[in-house]
């Protein structure tokens, strides 16, 4: 039914093709080359003493740091720590927030009775808690991940539950024609249509997660990315510290892509 | 002829902070095994909820509807509802889709899957069965619509505005499909619409709502003088100009 003929293309719009892609690379070059010149201008500006390296430290001194780190050992260590932390807490955020959800979806009247309470919980700054979490659960990777956890969670409940109410309502009659009891319409509708919900979810709350991971690790100062860089900044270290945002960032990014892409996934099954 | 759908002193009241609203007051109609019935009315008179009260989906404040002589108390398999829109789920395939009754019946045998197998291969759907519905064309997303509703095997079909999110042209060759469909299947139809000459060129009769609170105004006995009825050749006879301006007038619409 369906036969790929092989396009003809004009001249013309080999033109327009051609200069789309064209302007793509410009685009990324041009990104590419703004990191480089700013990492030069930093390794130049600290090497002539323009600015202090002692307090901004300089690119090949944080090579330096990261080498020893991992000559000693420490690198992956601490890089390991601090990702399986911040996994654990999104994942957890997002499947908890989501089952409360459904809780709330489904009785109507303990949402009414929850919504001012998760309203004061989603304006409070959840890093409040962290000492609390601390003192409750010890000083460990347990109560970074419920730091992590609980920055996320009432986001979630709040997004997931917007999104179960926002399901067309005669997607919910047409199962309703059929005879389908609640939890019939629960997970024959509204939990498939509110799948794109939960994992945009997923993606907000892996960036609320790091935040909640690296403020439980300066509570806590035992080990991960969060760790070295109090660490550094109270033995004023700051090659340390560079070094260890940089890390920060480049984990933040990748774990961030990855989301994106189970995302992608997720979004052709459908 | 017995009668299949029989609608008694249906009263209907809607209660909001607003205060009450009758939306149907004394309705009384009976619906004869295999007639294909319109109901027309102004907007917000009530159409929809008639037909929610056949289908059982909400319970009357007074009055009664009775199919085969049984009171409706809830949702029946005997009574199959068709939306204004497909709603056909994209996260099923099109063969999960027209499934998808039997399946929240629990309903799922090989002797059903069959039936629903040879629905699809009649109606030329067979090969879209593995596609997904963004795949279809808007009129073949309205026949697996009708098809699932057609899986769970019902003897009457409510429409409920059911070609109206089609485009003019795809709406009259889609109302045609169906109407052939329905007939070949031997179906009791009940149509609701707000579309005068679509009541009249498919309907055998045709009730008039009138506006809110909405009460039956008349029924009218659609007999045109044509071959073979299709929703374009029941235009061309000479009655349907008829039937038109009386049910017009006595929607009395004003602009």
């Amino acid at each position: 039914m369906f036969n790929i003929k092989e396009p003809v293309v004009s001249g013309e719009h080999k033109e327009y093709l051609r200069k789309i892609k064209i302007r793509k690379l410009s685009i990324l070059l041009t990104q590419i080359a703004l990191l480089v010149l700013f990492f030069i201008l930093w390794e130049v500006t600290a090497r002539y003493k323009i600015i202090d390296p002692f307090i901004t430290s300089q690119p090949s001194r944080i090579i330096r740091t990261l080498s020893n780190l991992y000559q000693e050992g420490h690198l992956f260590k601490h890089i390991g720590v601090t990702c399986g932390e911040t996994v654990v807490g999104f994942l957890l955020g997002t499947l908890l927030g989501t089952i409360i959800a459904v809780i709330l979806w489904w009785s109507d009247f303990l949402s009414k009775v929850m919504e001012p309470y998760l309203v004061v919980l989603n304006s409070l700054p959840k890093i409040a808690l962290g000492p609390v979490f601390i003192v409750w659960i010890g000083a460990g990777p347990a109560a970074i991940i419920v730091i992590a956890m609980s920055i996320s969670i009432v986001v979630t409940i709040l997004e997931v539950l917007n999104g179960f109410l926002g399901v067309d309502k005669d997607k919910v009659k047409l199962v309703k024609t059929f005879g389908a009891s609640k939890l019939q319409v629960l997970l024959k509708v509204i939990l498939p249509s509110s799948m794109p919900v939960i994992v945009n979810a997923l993606k907000v709350n892996v960036g609320l997660s790091w935040v909640g991971v690296i403020v439980g690790e300066f509570l806590v100062s035992r080990a991960g990315i969060g760790y070295l860089i109090v660490y550094g900044g109270q033995v004023f270290q700051l090659d340390l510290v560079m070094a260890s945002v940089l890390i920060l960032s480049l984990a933040a990014a990748l774990m961030y892509q990855v989301v994106a892409y189970v995302e992608r996934l997720i979004v052709k099954i459908k | 002829m017995k009668c299949l759908v029989e609608v008694s002193n249906l009263f209907m009241r809607y209660h909001s902070l607003n205060g009450e609203t009758d939306a149907l007051v004394n309705v009384n109609f009976s619906v004869k095994k295999g007639e294909f019935f319109s109901i027309v009315g102004p907007s917000g008179c009530g159409k929809s909820t008639l037909l929610s009260l056949i289908a059982g989906l909400i319970i009357p404040s007074s009055g009664q509807v009775l199919i085969d002589g049984k009171p409706v108390l809830g949702t029946s398999e005997k009574v199959g509802y068709m939306l204004q829109k497909d709603y056909l789920f994209e996260w099923r395939n099109i063969f999960q889709n027209v499934l998808l009754g039997l399946e929240i019946r629990k309903k799922i045998t090989e002797e059903n899957k069959n039936y629903v197998l040879n629905l699809l291969d009649m109606y030329g759907l067979a090969e879209f069965k593995d596609k997904y519905p963004s795949q279809l064309s808007g009129g073949m997303r309205q026949r697996a619509a009708l098809i699932r509703t057609l899986a769970s095997k019902p003897e009457i079909l409510l429409l409920d505005e059911a070609f109206s999110a089609l485009d003019y042209q795809t709406r009259l060759s889609v109302a045609d499909d169906i109407y052939s469909i329905i007939k070949r299947e031997n179906k009791t139809a009940i149509l609701v619409t707000h579309d005068i000459a679509e009541s009249i060129s498919l309907s055998d009769r045709v009730m008039v709502l009138s506006k809110r609170p909405g009460s039956v105004k008349s029924i009218h006995n659609i007999a045109l003088s044509v071959d073979k009825k299709s929703t374009l050749s029941s235009r061309e006879a000479p009655e349907f100009r008829e039937y038109f301006n009386k049910i017009w007038k006595e929607l009395d619409v004003y602009v």
